[in-house]
């Protein structure tokens, strides 16, 4: 298997979906020189401006043609490369794509995949290091994909090319060095598929994006003192694997969710609440959450540091809640 | 401003004639409609830099503005400007050192443009609001070259309490209505602010600064139309440095070359300057504050201005070329000009200047020991300012 990054991963992605389909295209601000983090690279010179098109900056209107685009059946890929930057353009999306085919009876609907990098990222302060993914979760028409691996960045990218809905594709910022094994196959993923990270009877702990590996890390160490986490990966929080989910609580009977966003109404929140609803007299501790406190991100590099969850915190709280049962 | 709704009616009436009629009598309209536009309903030319106009030799023709100014005026000019580049260096080593981290934008090649603009407000009431590229656009205000350096660094002593850094510091005292990271986010903003004072019954009026890259935002013309509605007393400056990012203006932009047009369907006057040349962007700053003091609405100005620097600091700047940079640089550079202007003219000396240097030396380099010497922000604070403090 070929190790690939989750940059590049997401842009073999798209690539192999526009070599397959000519309806698919690109467009979003400075593609043509690659994209800010390079995840174009190379992209123009092979597909040419029309397909990877360049955008002025003008995301309510990039946003909004795309929907006009993706009515007319062509497949637009649009990058707005900080989920910050795509909240000038969210009427577009909820307003108009997210309803457009319900609204109208089922005739018309959006294949559009809209790509907002989320997450913490160096010193990038509050208007550029939000996770805003719980936002989109929340509305009806809307797919949500939350990739963590170079092999899901390519997998699931391609699925959300070939969605015949609007997907919101956020990768994490934090993420586009990290190497892995992306198989050779280039069949798309599957959407609201969860992945085992570990498995494990203790405790199950659920995560998606960039905290994924921050658990995966604390199970390690947790392993170590004799704790089995099983750890989750959701990939897609809409559609959601509940059912991983609940089988996986089941026989752990403990809960614990993991994530960057702000904790207060994240998605978190709807999965410690379906858990609690299904599952209440199977649970051994109460269900807990951790994520970032509701406050907006600091510059200064210790403000920022407090609000990002560790691998430290999730080691403290499956400890926590595995000795209260004990 | 009923000229500009005449250009543009008759522009539009040549379009649906030039349909059946042949071509040279739409020419003609057009034409007469720029020449309109530029001199946008201020009061003497002097200020709109032309294409034509540009061919001078810079030296003479600040030269020739400087015999309005008195010296101590032109002095103070250099040094603001001065002031901005050198702080702007000491900023760019200190990221390289790993001393500021995070989104750093740098002014350098554009300081005349707010320098020359300041000095024609010169009134306390007035605010200024502007983007990311914020740094000297505060200095120009007069808030410290310390605290705006300490926020860099995220420090307690910094403006934002190091909870902002680079691209969001604000200062009541200054007027200063922040640094936004938002591209186009302060356009409707500044609108806001100069409404208020309106509202308020307050003498100011707003500057508000924008990229050619924000031009392209749709809120810019919101904010137009709703300005020129309610005769808001706002300037729009916008700042054309050549670049959005790596996207060069003409690739974003369309009629690229007359941004300060973009207004004309509002009937909001605009004016073409050379932002490289301080004393045009202050005459023509002049002309357009007395306009907007006295409640003719908005204002749009153009300043043919250029970034030296990448567009922050992790731009490698390879969507132009090295020449053009040294070009500008060494044909245009606005602080050089002056400071030739000055010594030519025998307004200053190399000692006179030498003592500037020194002063404008001192102050940054006291900002950047304050900078690194301020404490880093206390982990309580990371809940302070959320909301309004309970008493
Ligand atoms: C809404 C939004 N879209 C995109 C960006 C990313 N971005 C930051 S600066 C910039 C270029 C702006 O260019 P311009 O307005 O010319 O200002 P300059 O940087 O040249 O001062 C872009 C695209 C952003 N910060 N906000
Ligand atoms: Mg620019």
């Amino acid at each position: 298997m070929p190790r690939l990054s989750y940059l590049e991963a997401g842009k073999l992605a798209l690539a192999e979906e526009m070599r397959r389909d000519p309806l698919v295209w690109a467009v979003g601000e400075d593609l043509g020189r690659g994209g800010v983090f390079g995840q174009y690279r190379g992209l123009a010179e092979e597909f040419g401006p029309a397909r990877i098109s360049d955008a002025p900056i003008s995301e309510s209107c990039i946003m909004g043609a795309a929907v006009g685009a993706a009515m007319m059946g062509t497949r637009p890929v649009v990058e707005m490369r900080f989920s910050d930057f795509a909240l000038c353009a969210v009427d577009e999306l909820v307003n108009q794509a997210a309803k457009a085919r319900y609204m109208f009876g089922g005739q018309s609907h959006v294949p559009l995949v809209v790509r907002e990098p989320i997450g913490i990222w160096r010193s990038s302060a509050a208007q550029h290091s939000q996770s805003l993914e719980a936002w989109y979760a929340h509305i009806p028409g809307l797919v949500v994909v939350v990739p963590s691996t170079p092999a899901d960045n390519r997998a699931l990218l391609k699925a959300a090319i070939r969605c015949d809905d609007p997907v919101v594709y956020m990768e994490h910022k934090n993420l586009w060095a990290l190497e892995g094994e992306v198989p050779e196959a280039a069949e798309p993923g599957e959407l609201g598929k969860a992945r085992v990270v570990r498995a494990g009877g203790d405790v199950t702990i659920v995560s998606w994006s960039a905290a994924v590996h921050t658990c995966a890390a604390a199970a390690e160490s947790l392993a170590g003192a004799g704790i089995e986490a099983e750890v989750l990966d959701l990939r897609t929080l809409w559609p959601w694997d509940r059912e991983a989910v609940l089988a996986s609580v089941e026989r752990s009977g403990r809960l614990l969710v993991v994530q960057e966003a702000v904790s207060v109404a994240g998605f978190g929140a709807e999965i410690a609440a379906s858990v609690a609803e299904a599952l209440h007299g199977a649970l051994k501790a109460p269900v807990r959450r951790l994520g970032a406190p509701r406050i907006p991100i600091s510059y200064a590099p210790p403000l920022e540091d407090k609000v990002r969850v560790t691998e430290a915190m999730v080691v403290e709280a499956v400890r926590s809640m595995t000795a209260a049962a004990a | 401003m009923a000229t500009s709704q005449q250009g543009g009616g008759s522009a539009a009436r040549s379009k649906t004639a030039a349909k059946s009629a042949p071509k040279a009598p739409l020419k003609a309209p057009q034409k007469a409609q720029r020449k309109t536009r530029a001199g946008g309903g201020a009061k003497g030319r002097s200020a709109v830099t032309r294409a034509a106009e540009r061919k001078e030799h810079p030296v003479e023709r600040l030269a020739e503005r400087a015999k309005a100014e008195d010296r101590a005026l032109l002095i103070k000019l250099y040094e603001d400007m001065l002031l901005i580049r050198r702080f702007e260096e000491k900023a760019g080593q200190m990221y390289g050192m790993g001393l500021i981290g995070g989104f750093c934008h740098l002014y350098i090649g554009q300081e005349a443009v707010v320098v020359g603009m300041q000095s024609a407000l010169a009134d306390a009431s007035d605010a200024v609001v502007t983007s990311y590229r914020d740094h000297g656009h505060m200095l120009a205000t007069g808030m410290e070259a310390k605290g705006v350096m300490a926020e860099l660094t995220g420090r307690r002593g910094g403006y934002s309490k190091g909870k902002g850094g680079s691209m969001h510091m604000f200062s009541r005292e200054r007027k200063f209505f922040g640094g936004h990271g938002i591209v186009g986010a302060q356009v409707p903003i500044g609108t806001g602010v100069a409404f208020a004072m309106k509202y308020l019954e307050e003498p100011g009026l707003c500057v508000t600064y924008l990229g050619d890259g924000a031009v392209n935002q749709g809120q810019v013309y919101e904010s137009f139309n709703m300005a020129a509605l309610w005769k808001i007393p706002v300037i729009y400056v916008i700042e054309n440095n050549k670049y959005g990012m790596g996207t060069a203006t003409a690739r974003a932009a369309a009629n690229s070359q007359e941004l300060y047009h973009r207004g004309q369907a509002y009937g909001i006057p605009g004016l073409q300057v050379d932002g490289m040349d301080v004393l045009a962007v202050r005459h023509a700053g002049q002309e357009v504050i007395e306009q907007v003091r006295a409640g003719k609405g908005p204002y749009i100005m153009e300043m043919q201005t250029y970034r030296y620097r990448g567009h922050s600091m992790s731009d490698p700047a390879k969507y132009r070329s090295k020449e053009e940079v040294q070009r500008m640089r060494s044909e245009h550079d606005p602080i050089d000009r002056l400071r030739q202007m000055l010594l030519q003219e025998g307004h200053a000396d190399e000692a006179a200047l030498k003592e500037i240097d020194k002063r404008v030396k001192e102050i940054v380099t006291d900002a950047a020991e304050f900078a690194q010497n301020s404490p880093e922000p206390d982990p309580s604070e990371l809940w302070t300012d959320v909301y309004t403090a309970a008493e």
